[in-house]
């Protein structure tokens, strides 16, 4: 078996649940020897460039290739392109109005529309890089040898559709979050209209959970039987005991761990938090991440008083990450529309006892994890409280979900992809 | 010859109503839930199953019997929401047919925590049946049919008991059939009455499994394994819950039908017969002391105490919960009292428990929490709101002043009216 991924991200520079599930997924898939083709974008800034002239011009010889040692089955492919997952088109926007100004003051030059690093390596709207995305990865794909296409996410299903055309291969589209998730009601057009060509010119596509299958046959106009639902798993972090953070802890801390966004609900957090500061003094909130709520998040803490109670540390990685799992007493995950959710499940890893949405597919594989919905204020305040306030139920939660973590498998999830690639090559 | 002996658990403990953290009001219980499932089991289970069995008893002339042990608060909330069936358990009580066993009032574990509490709900069991039903129970069954050598001495020397029923759990028998009559070791007089349980549970638990290889069960099916027991026992002791009529059996299984036509089959046997636990108890002598040095239960496949006491949430709360015994007597007001005891239901405990919780197994069916984590932080909210009513009563507070109308808040009507004596003894 041999798969044409469309994934992103790989480590160190990973951003989020995406590239966390695409290694994980891929590291698994090469475990069973499966071999992988891995396609991702990779932004070609201005510290790479003496690399990237010898690749350029042309936008075949713009693929790099390379290796991950400890992956045996899998090559990697890499496409330069400006795009990012958790990208909007005004972000996009801005990062290659940033790219053109750095470009300008290094050559100390006019940039022109028709300049050739423009038009060569990047599009100046999303959309159109997309498409361009598309392009270049059904060209490479029409000299490679695979049996089936996997893309994860909108960004790359018109890639995924293009590769189906030129090979005729059968193709996935792995749904990680939807467009309904990430601006509830407020959607943009454009990005659904390219979610739905994806999903409905797939052969099977793959939900993150129950809650997003059930977003995928509300939404998108597809039946069920072509929808599967494979949950994300979770690498086992094996040495997170050796970091000493050397703090001694006289104050409690309950950690929002994520993208400062609107999906990820922060302005629960920071209600509730002020509802447990109503009745407990030695609690500090550390909303850990970035995003575009992050202003209007440290605005609402000092609005609601308790600026001092809330810590906001940026966007974190690495050691950071581990150092503030260990302090933390609770992992607080108050998304309003979560496909998946795969970093409560980290938070367990690191033995922290973990509360979450019921507005995200993780609860439904999750048992031993306090579970509310995100608008109610007062119970997530209540449960807060409730963990700092009595030992045993931290005690109970982080015994039962240390356990209950393990068996949740990118192994598993790798298999059950495995599955659906093999029903999909069986001649009907 | 074997007698059979039945005996119906009758009980539904007193749910708590949502409370959180914020919530500071004595107002624990959940009034409309628990309306509205007295009324629910009270017209699919306890009202047709008491005019079958009035039926039968009549029918049958006094040759058949049965026991009932219906606790404290279940008495109180039917005389409240479903005061039918108190009529049709006191038309049962009347025939002589019927036996009316003693428990604990509240349903509770005390004797694992405070002898003392554990007498008094004793007695005032014993007095509600006396009120109720005009009988003296001369027969102890222990909440869950918790048991040990202890607790055999405890009753004994209350000389108010002649027997004690428990679970006849394979390895206090050894070798040994269930089916005769006991003495505890240790005691002089008491007798000791065990559990048939696996003809028990082909009635309550196997009845409608159509993969088990002996459903459908017929009743001279049922009356042809009764009469097996010949010459290896005297007695059939089948107990079991009673809503395993109507309930946890549903109508359509046919389970009223198989009680219905049971008696016939079993006294198609000349030498078989129906008694009720006393008149078992005189007509067979002892057949050997059974050793019980550690605490046995009827619960799950463990016999022991792991489903109410198995994690740490579960010990904490209730150690915490006896741990205000003195406080909360203290006070002398009935309405902390009786809040108190109504806390001490094994139900509380049951719902915390996080051992089958996986699974979805009959834990979960019986329980009203999303989780055992849920069940554990509003059991200690309430808990915690209970301690602090104590500390304003003894300095003085306002609880005192309401005490009269409050207290009579948990009587319905004509009893409160009738000056009965149940709900407002006070405790020394």
């Amino acid at each position: 078996m041999k798969v044409f991924m469309l994934g992103w991200e790989f480590p160190p520079f990973i951003s989020g649940g995406l590239g966390t599930a695409c290694y994980g997924l891929t590291r698994a898939m090469d475990q069973l020897g499966i071999e992988v083709l891995f396609v991702l974008p990779k932004m070609v800034e201005s510290e790479y460039a003496t690399h990237v002239k010898l690749l350029t011009p042309g936008s075949r010889r713009a693929a790099a290739s390379f290796k991950f040692s400890e992956l045996k089955n899998v090559k990697f492919h890499t496409i330069s392109s400006a795009l990012q997952p958790y990208s909007t088109p005004e972000t996009y926007q801005r990062r290659i109005e940033d790219i053109l100004r750095r470009k300008q003051e290094e050559r100390g030059g006019e940039f022109k529309a028709g300049d050739p690093f423009v038009s060569r390596d990047y599009s100046c709207d999303m959309y159109t890089e997309v498409q361009r995305y598309a392009a270049m990865a059904a060209e490479l794909a029409e000299n490679q040898d695979f049996d089936v296409i996997h893309a994860h996410d909108w960004m790359t299903y018109p890639a995924g559709i293009a590769v189906a055309a030129v090979t005729g291969r059968p193709l996935v589209v792995h749904v990680h979050s939807t467009e309904f998730d990430r601006s509830g009601e407020h959607v943009n057009q454009t990005i659904y209209d390219i979610e739905r060509a994806g999903i409905q010119r797939a052969d099977r596509v793959i939900a993150v959970s129950h809650f997003t299958r059930n977003i995928i046959i509300s939404h998108y106009g597809v039946s069920g039987e072509k929808v599967e639902v494979v949950y994300n798993g979770v690498e086992r972090n094996a040495n997170w005991s050796s970091i000493n953070t050397g703090i001694s802890k006289d104050e409690k801390i309950v950690l929002f761990l994520g993208r400062i966004t609107m999906q990820k609900g922060p302005e629960y957090f920071l209600q509730a938090a002020k509802k447990v500061l109503e009745v407990m003094d030695n609690v500090k909130f550390v909303m850990a991440g970035s995003g575009d709520l992050m202003h209007r998040s440290i605005e609402l803490a000092a609005e609601l008083g308790i600026g001092h109670k809330v810590l906001f540390t940026g966007f974190l990685r690495g050691e950071d990450v581990q150092k503030i799992y260990k302090m933390a007493d609770l992992y607080v995950m108050p998304s309003v529309s979560e496909p998946f959710g795969i970093a409560p499940l980290e938070a367990m890893d690191n033995d922290v006892p973990v509360l979450i949405s019921k507005q995200s597919g993780v609860s439904e594989v999750l048992v031993h994890a306090l579970k509310v919905d995100f608008w109610d204020v007062n119970e997530i305040a209540n449960k807060i409280v409730a963990v700092l306030k009595y030992p045993p139920l931290q005690m109970t939660l982080r015994s039962h979900g240390n356990f209950e973590v393990r068996r949740l498998r990118w192994r598993d999830a790798a298999a059950k992809c495995a599955k659906v690639y093999e029903e999909m090559l069986v001649p009907v | 010859m074997p007698s059979v002996c039945f005996y119906f658990q009758v009980h539904q403990p007193v749910r708590l109503r949502h409370y959180t953290v914020f919530d500071r009001n004595d107002e624990y219980f959940d009034d409309h839930k628990n309306g509205s499932i007295c009324r629910k089991v009270a017209h699919k289970c306890y009202l047709p199953a008491n005019r079958l069995l009035l039926d039968i008893i009549r029918r049958f002339n006094g040759r058949f019997k049965i026991a009932y042990s219906v606790t404290g608060v279940l008495l109180e909330q039917l005389e409240r929401y479903a005061p039918e069936v108190m009529s049709t358990f006191d038309a049962l009580a009347q025939t002589g047919c019927v036996e009316f066993l003693a428990e604990t009032y509240y349903h509770s574990l005390s004797f694992l925590y405070s002898r003392e509490e554990f007498v008094e709900q004793i007695n005032k069991h014993v007095d509600a049946i006396d009120y109720f039903f005009h009988q003296k129970p001369r027969v102890f069954r222990n909440t869950e049919l918790i048991y040990n050598n202890d607790l055999a001495a405890l009753i004994e020397s209350m000389n108010s008991f002649d027997a004690i029923i428990t679970e006849g759990a394979d390895h206090i028998l050894g070798d040994r059939s269930q089916n005769f009559v006991y003495q505890p070791k240790g005691c002089n007089k008491l007798k000791l009455l065990l559990k048939n349980y696996s003809l028990s549970d082909d009635i309550a638990f196997r009845f409608s499994n159509r993969t088990w290889p002996q459903w459908p069960l017929t009743a001279d099916k049922f009356a042809r394994w009764v009469s097996n027991v010949n010459g290896n026992g005297t007695v059939v002791n089948l107990f079991m819950d009673y809503e395993t009529f109507g309930e946890h059996q549903w109508e359509d299984t046919g389970i009223f039908d198989f009680m219905r036509h049971l008696p016939e089959e079993i006294l198609k046997h000349p030498d078989n017969g129906f008694k009720t636990p006393s008149e078992v108890v005189q007509a067979y002598g002892s057949a050997g002391t059974i050793d019980v040095p550690h605490i046995i239960s009827w619960a799950d496949t463990e016999r022991d105490l792991s489903a109410w006491l198995g994690n740490a949430m579960q010990s904490n709360a209730i150690h915490e919960l006896y741990r205000l015994e003195k406080t909360i007597k203290k006070t002398n007001n009935e309405k902390i009292i009786s809040d108190w005891r109504k806390l001490q239901a094994s139900d509380h405990f049951y719902y915390m428990c996080t051992k089958y919780f996986a699974d979805g197994d009959v834990h979960k069916y019986f329980n009203p929490y999303d989780s055992p984590y849920d069940s554990y932080i509003n059991f200690m909210n309430v808990l915690d709101h209970l301690h602090s009513r104590c500390s304003e009563q003894t300095t003085g507070g306002i609880e005192g002043s309401a005490r009269g109308p409050d207290s009579s808040r948990y009587l319905s009507g004509a009893a409160s009216v009738n000056k009965h004596p149940i709900d407002l003894q006070l405790v020394d």
